[in-house]
């Protein structure tokens, strides 16, 4: 037996626990069950992934409960442990323990301090139930269970206005996403007539036929859904808002776990998605689009968390373009590595946050390296990984989706080109963040710059692990290119995606592209340094000479105003105008006041009858009675 | 021996007798007795038409009758009772505030 519901069930015991007993029993409780209820759940992931591995066909399934049973459709609770899940869960679990124990120093003292950790345990329970529900139906219970989770975490200040806008934001948002998957699943469910991911990653190629209008019909759908959760164009702008939740819940949700909920979809039905070409152009394109578009905002980002936000929206969009050229084992490898080190540099951007008293613009930072030695030692090396410095983490796997985005038969060079434009755009945000927080002179106001000190060591111990996993997460998936070792990713999921023909390129080529990668982020680094390595000064002078495209970026290209105006504003003018003035007050208020206005005055005229006087009443009885004999007889 | 349809006469002159006395008296206390008379005017003609079928069934309706007309002057007595305490009238006319 291998006991896969004890994985979600630590957590919503946790959940339970926190919020119904959290509260009584102090801050003291919470702490234990918090982080302990995620490392039980870790330790069983452990389990389930060496079970997994020695398993007859690299599968574990389990069934629960029939929930509904109707015809020839059945759909159950059944959870189902392969390769995909099994890396998705030592992530969740394993990231989400140090961002829970991280949060034990973060949160300290905040009022609501239960209440934060009974959601940060719910929402690992709905992430878990996401990736290990063998159908649709369950996949969505956790998706939108994360959603709301999102939603309650982004809000968790919810006294604070911005806060309660941006979390309303990143619901709406997801709601547009939840429209494509549910209707992508019902097409599904005509086309197959079952909605279990076996089932239809196995018929997907007899079934459907090969770009064909419905399977492009159905991926373009889902790929919607993806969008909207996983923060992709056009619906990507709820994401740097949603930075407006405390800095752990940043890195859990909307760094390391939720967001990849879109590609975890699109890897786990890669049958399908390779049957529409079409769709994975569009894939390829959108995410190379994001991660350029992303990337550039976060050029001129001042508030340190949301340089990390568009940072992760610019990564998202790799791991599409991997998806999207057929490189699903590459886009899952860059979904872990991008886990360890963006989860690190988002908690050490807390530890820096907490540490100049709830400030998060790089404006008033700098010089902090002395300081706060841990966070940047490990901020740092996130930093390497993110930027592609050989032998770090993000190195291999970035490596690897811009040379499948060459090489691949989906892909092209022009894919590869912004690829690797983004990637330099990518280390030079990333060092010009180091060197504003860290370098330089100091910033930070005098008052509190006397109180900066290194976080407890419950933030720096997380800190170091992720630091560690950032560094040598790579050597997970070495390309074959090195023949060092064995590239264990691609061994790993050794035919679980589905195959596409294999592509071109030599091996020569591949050296030449990395190493033209690797020396544009050097370069990248070398301009960050002199731009920045004393302050805004330098730059400011380059700022002056590109204007125009300087506001454009500071602005994010305006695309929320874009939205506001072409959608919102038209979308207000329309319920005001339209539904509520004209359709909403005389038509269906009218119906109902009609309505009102006829029982009462048939109420008037027949009122003077009850007048209070038994004896009429009697009379009338009487009356009554002959009338009824008289027609009786 | 007495005719039924004397008697039957007898028992609707009765239940006329009660249903003026309820619509046109104002005093509730007659008013309430005519209610008894009318009770009494229906159990004549159940024990004439018990005793015209030779059965006993009706005479057994008789008891049952009598013993809710009972319950019911006391409960009826005693909303006469309170209604007189408050108002300090028998007059109905002036019992109409229970109205729309």
């Amino acid at each position: 037996m291998s006991q896969i519901w004890l994985v979600p069930a630590f957590p919503l015991l946790g959940f339970l626990l926190n919020g119904f007993l959290g509260k009584r029993f102090g801050t003291r409780f919470v702490t234990f069950v918090g982080p302990l209820a995620i490392a039980l759940s870790f330790a069983q992931s452990l389990v389930l992934f060496f079970q997994m591995l020695k398993a007859e066909g690299n599968v574990l399934h389990e069934h629960l409960y029939t929930w509904i049973s109707s015809g020839n459709f059945e759909a159950g609770i059944n959870f189902q442990v392969d390769q995909l899940s099994a890396l998705y869960l030592l992530v969740i679990t394993g990231v989400g323990f140090l961002i829970h124990v991280y949060s034990v120093g973060y949160m300290k003292g905040e009022s609501g301090y239960y209440r934060f950790f009974a959601y940060l345990n719910l929402f690992v329970f709905f992430m878990l139930i996401l990736v290990l529900g063998d159908s649709f139906l369950l996949m969505f219970v956790g998706w939108e269970g994360v959603g709301l989770c999102s939603y309650l975490l982004i809000g968790y200040y919810f006294e604070k206005d911005s806060a309660a806008e941006a979390a309303k934001k990143a619901f709406l948002f997801n709601r547009i996403g939840d429209f494509g998957v549910l209707s992508a699943v019902m097409l599904i469910f005509l086309a197959f007539g079952s909605i279990e991911f076996a089932t239809i990653n196995a018929e997907a190629a007899t079934q459907l036929e090969y770009g064909g209008a419905l399977v492009t019909a159905i991926t373009l759908l889902l790929f919607l859904g993806a969008t909207g959760k996983s923060a992709q164009i056009p619906l990507y702008v709820w994401l740097p808002d949603a930075m407006e939740g405390p800095t752990p819940v940043s890195a859990l949700i909307h760094a390391a776990t939720m967001v990849t909920a879109g590609l975890y979809m699109v890897a786990r039905l890669s049958h399908l998605f390779v049957l529409a070409p079409f769709t994975m152009n569009v894939i390829a394109v959108v995410g190379t689009a994001t991660a350029l578009l992303a990337a550039t905002i976060a050029v001129t980002q001042t508030d340190i968390k949301r340089v990390l936000a568009y940072s992760t929206v610019s990564q998202l969009g790799y791991m599409f373009l991997a998806m999207g050229v057929g490189a699903f084992g590459a886009g899952v490898f860059h979904v872990m590595t991008h886990a360890f080190f963006k989860a690190l540099l988002f908690l050490g951007s807390g530890s820096v946050i907490l540490a100049v008293h709830h400030e998060q613009d790089m404006r008033k930072m700098g010089a902090l390296k002395n300081k706060l030695p841990i966070t940047y030692m490990t901020m740092l090396l996130g930093t390497f990984a993110i930027s592609g410095i050989p032998f770090f983490s993000g190195f291999f796997s970035k490596d690897e989706i811009l040379w499948k985005a060459y090489s691949s038969p989906l892909g092209s060079p022009w894919l590869w080109g912004v690829g690797f434009l983004t990637a330099g755009l990518t280390a030079f945000y990333m060092f010009r963040m180091i060197y504003l927080t860290f370098h330089g002179e100091s910033r930070v106001d005098s008052h509190t710059a006397e109180h900066v000190r290194e976080s407890p060591l419950s933030m720096t111990i997380p800190l170091m692990i992720l630091a560690a996993l950032a560094v040598t997460g790579g050597f997970f998936g070495v390309p074959h290119v090195f023949h060092v070792i064995p590239n264990g990713m691609e061994n790993y999921f050794q035919g679980f995606f589905a195959e596409i023909p294999s592509g071109h390129g030599s091996v020569s080529m591949e050296w030449t592209l990395m190493a033209f990668s690797v020396a544009f982020a050097l370069l990248a680094w070398f301009f960050a340094s002199r731009l920045y390595h004393s302050g805004f000064d330098l730059a400011a002078g380059l700022r002056s000479k590109w204007e125009t495209l300087y506001q454009l970026s500071l602005n994010k290209w305006y695309v929320d105003e874009l939205y506001n105006t072409l959608i919102i504003q038209p979308g207000r003018l329309f319920s005001t105008h339209v539904l509520w003035r004209l359709f909403d007050q005389n038509v269906i208020d009218r119906a109902v006041n009609t309505t009102a206005d006829v029982a009462r005055m048939v109420g008037n005229s027949i009122r003077p009858l009850q007048n209070g006087l038994t004896q009429n009443y009697a009379l009338i009885f009487t009356l009554g009675t002959f009338l009824i004999i008289w027609f009786v007889t | 021996m007495i005719p039924i349809e004397h008697i039957l006469l007898l028992s609707a002159a009765l239940f006329t007798i009660g249903v003026l006395g309820v619509m046109l008296r104002r005093n509730v206390i007659v008013i309430f007795m005519s209610i008894e008379l009318m009770l009494n005017a229906v159990n004549l003609s159940f024990v004439t038409f018990s005793r015209g079928m030779d059965s006993m069934t009706g005479v057994i309706f008789i008891f049952f009758i009598i013993v809710v007309a009972a319950a019911e002057a006391v409960v009826g007595l005693s909303i006469i009772l309170s209604i007189f305490r408050t108002r300090k009238t028998l007059n109905i006319d002036e019992f109409n505030i229970l109205k729309w």
